[in-house]
């Protein structure tokens, strides 16, 4: 206690942010109970339920408006749900669940005005850290994900793919047990797409996190995630819950090929098209 | 080169036209006057180099008033801009006033602020504040609303505070219409300093465009106009140089 009071301010700013926030390798499990969400008269989500293990990657594919990234940002706190339970690590009020998860936005959103190692190390800059220890703490990772030489790009001057590696280590380094990503990848053309589930899944690898991706490209999350809930256009709710047969396996291209996780797609293919009608 | 060298024959075509109609006395016989009334360029550049002290002098006290009022409206504009972003009750309670501001004819306000703040700068400063703050408020409150709520959302999930979601990202935002607000006003300083004197003033370009007026002092009043907007687009010039260089991801 003594010492506490001695503590430069900033220094107890910066511990209490890192005891609230748990540390991400720890893991933190999702669990999702009888959810319903209305937005006014309208009935986005009808039911659902949903449980997600520490350190377990859950898709979420569905039909375009179905109401996918609501669901995220119910997930992460940025709102409360209508009906029903979200817990996060058993918390289950929104300023807590938003306390445990990062989130990645559609469009990657980098503020033009930063450079890259900026944007990545916002939420060390949010939580008080001095500009050149947060670049310093940055920078490590952005040798460790290929982004090396790149520290001082504006975004503009970045393409398309690093301007997406760039955003998912901004989520990363908020250093959050629960990533939640909405369509990380929707905007790179096929090849650059294909490189980036491959490098996700290495990243995922290296530095495990609960992670809840929003997508509807079924081949990317079978591929990246431990299990696929098929949802249903809008009201929402979960048609089948898949297993991944080969998740986050080191070879991408080898993998989508397979028999085995081809007959599960073309599976999911069918129960999406079911979800449509 | 055909931002510079357009404009710039355009400006010699006119002057060489005024200089020839001027000069041979068809203006003054078109317009039905004495010739002297219609001087030509080289008359009012003579003008302008014979009176240089006293446009000089003039200029000086012109150029204070208008950038003390232009400080007083970026303080302002910029302080109501950001209480309006933050506050929905502000922004009610002054929308309304702020809007009824810009109504009053600068006319009819300059002589009352005359009596209140005395002959000295103040008065003129005022009403260079009075029409400048406006487009300042108006374009930064717009700025500071244009940030993409995405953005905002994307920052809560990164521990930012309402503070810091502020600063790192609605206000980065709203700088080139922060800047396209500053431009508008630094033209109309110029409008609102020549008002102030009009009413009371012994020095100041538009105290003397007042009294060449009264004397038939044409190629001076000329000169005078001239200085005046040189200075207006010397000042509009650095405001475009200052944005350049703060805002350089655009």
């Amino acid at each position: 206690m003594r010492q506490d009071t001695k503590m430069p301010a900033e220094a107890r700013e910066i511990a209490a942010a890192s005891a609230a926030n748990k540390p991400a390798e720890e893991g933190a499990g999702i669990s999702i109970r009888h959810l319903g969400h209305s937005y006014g008269e309208l009935e986005t989500i009808e039911q659902l339920d949903l449980e997600l293990a520490p350190h377990g990657v859950l898709g979420l594919v569905g039909p375009s408006g179905c109401g996918k990234s609501t669901l995220l940002e119910l997930i992460v706190g940025l709102q409360e749900p209508s009906r029903g339970e979200i817990e996060v690590d058993g918390e289950g009020a929104g300023v807590e669940r938003l306390s445990h998860c990062a989130f990645m936005p559609q469009r990657d959103l980098l503020l033009p005005w930063l450079s890259a190692i900026d944007n990545a190390a916002l939420a060390l800059r949010n939580r008080g850290v001095r500009r050149a220890e947060a670049r310093a703490r940055a920078a490590q990772l952005f040798e460790r994900f290929g982004l090396a030489g790149f520290e001082r790009a504006k975004p503009t001057a970045l393409s398309g793919g690093m301007r997406q590696r760039v955003a998912f280590l901004r989520t990363l380094i908020a250093g959050k047990p629960v990533l939640a990503l909405d369509e990380p990848f929707a905007s790179l053309d096929a090849i650059t797409r294909a490189e980036m589930q491959q490098w996700l899944a290495d990243a995922l690898g290296a530095d495990p996190r609960t992670v809840v991706l929003v997508t509807h490209d079924i081949e990317e999350a079978l591929y990246l995630c431990d299990s696929v809930a098929v949802l249903s256009a809008r009201p929402m709710r979960v048609i089948a819950q898949l297993r991944a047969p080969a998740a986050r396996r080191t070879n991408r291209d080898e993998t989508v090929t397979d028999p085995a996780f081809v007959t599960v797609r073309e599976h999911a293919m069918h129960l999406l098209r079911e979800g449509f009608r | 080169m055909r931002r510079w060298l357009l404009p710039t024959l355009l400006l010699i075509a006119l002057l060489a036209a005024w200089q020839l109609a001027a000069s041979s006395g068809a203006l003054a016989d078109l317009l039905g006057l004495e010739s002297f009334l219609v001087p030509s360029p080289a008359e009012i550049g003579e003008s302008l180099w014979q009176s240089r002290n006293l446009l000089a002098e003039n200029a000086w006290v012109t150029l204070q008033e208008m950038l003390l009022g232009l400080a007083i409206a970026l303080a302002v504009g910029v302080a109501l801009a950001f209480l309006m972003h933050l506050s929905g009750i502000v922004r009610d309670t002054f929308n309304p006033l702020m809007i009824a501001s810009q109504t009053v004819p600068i006319l009819v306000l300059a002589p009352i602020l005359v009596i209140w703040l005395g002959f000295g700068i103040w008065p003129k400063a005022v009403v260079v504040a009075l029409v400048c703050f406006f487009p300042i408020a108006v374009n930064t409150l717009a700025g500071l609303g244009s940030a993409d709520p995405e953005a905002a959302k994307m920052m809560r999930t990164l521990d930012a505070s309402r503070r810091q979601i502020l600063w790192r990202v609605e206000t980065p935002t709203a700088l080139p219409q922060f800047f396209t607000g500053a431009r508008l006003a630094v033209v109309i300083a110029p409008i609102g300093a020549v008002f102030g004197e009009w009413v009371g003033a012994s020095s100041g370009l538009g105290h003397l465009i007042l009294q060449d007026n009264a004397q038939l002092e044409t190629a001076r009043l000329f000169a005078a106009v001239l200085v005046l907007s040189v200075m207006a687009m010397a000042l509009f010039a650095l405001t475009a140089l200052a944005q350049r260089r703060i805002v350089t991801w655009r």
